[in-house]
């Protein structure tokens, strides 16, 4: 189960939004598997249909999460024209265990549909997400 | 003294957990077969038919090595070299 609060999940969905029709992507860092700070990070391939974290942003926030003891606790992008559900290719990439994957769809422009996953050695795991 | 490597969550089973290990060699690729020798395994992680593998970071110090020489970048005691999977993925 993921718990998270109503302020992440609506700059979640708000960062989605502003990037459509590009995939938009970032992590929420926190402690004990607790999300807690925001973290937009760049789509390098900047595309409707894939994302990347640009590699020099990333060594940036995993070395300040790092340096907070923080860990990626959530690791969130967004489809802009199919369901919120992980593709074949976000779970041949999906590298963090540890993670909560959130997806976003942006699809219907007035109904953001937001689900968490856990992907673990190529296998989904949809979970509950308790917002509060 | 040697190359400090950092090594991410997902490739710490071939290092006992440790987030860092010392590696020596005077090119990214003789480090990353010093690695393999003492980390059996985590080569094949890492490169891929003789090229760093394409999600695969890895940095020296604070420069993605596909920026500096890739395999044959140089790399000189005291230097760290990290590694990062890279986040990725989309609906294609």
């Amino acid at each position: 189960m993921l718990e998270i609060s109503q302020e992440l999940v609506d700059k979640m969905i708000e960062h989605a939004r502003r990037d459509h029709p590009d995939e938009a992507c970032g992590v929420i860092a926190g402690r004990d598997g607790v999300p807690e700070r925001f973290v937009e990070m760049e789509n390098a391939e900047r595309s409707p249909t894939f994302y990347r974290f640009d590699s020099k942003e990333q060594l940036k926030v995993w070395r300040e999460m790092d340096d907070r003891d923080e860990e990626p606790v959530v690791i969130y992008h967004s489809h802009t024209a199919t369901e919120a559900y992980p593709s074949r290719t976000d779970v041949s990439y999906a590298s963090e265990p540890n993670a909560h994957y959130v997806l976003v769809s942006t699809r219907d422009e007035t109904r953001a549909e937001l689900r968490s996953f856990r992907i673990v050695d190529g296998v989904i795991t949809e979970e509950e997400v308790r917002i509060n | 003294m040697a190359v400090e490597v950092r090594i991410p969550t997902i490739l710490r089973n071939y290092t006992d957990g440790a987030k860092a290990v010392a590696a020596e060699g005077a090119t990214l690729d003789e480090l990353i077969a010093n690695l393999e020798s003492n980390h059996p395994g985590i080569k094949d992680r890492l490169v891929d038919k003789g090229a760093l593998r394409r999600f695969v970071n890895v940095y020296l110090n604070d420069e993605d090595v596909r920026f500096l020489g890739g395999l044959g970048t140089p790399v000189s005691d005291g230097d760290t070299v990290t590694v990062l999977p890279a986040v990725a993925g989309g609906m294609a």
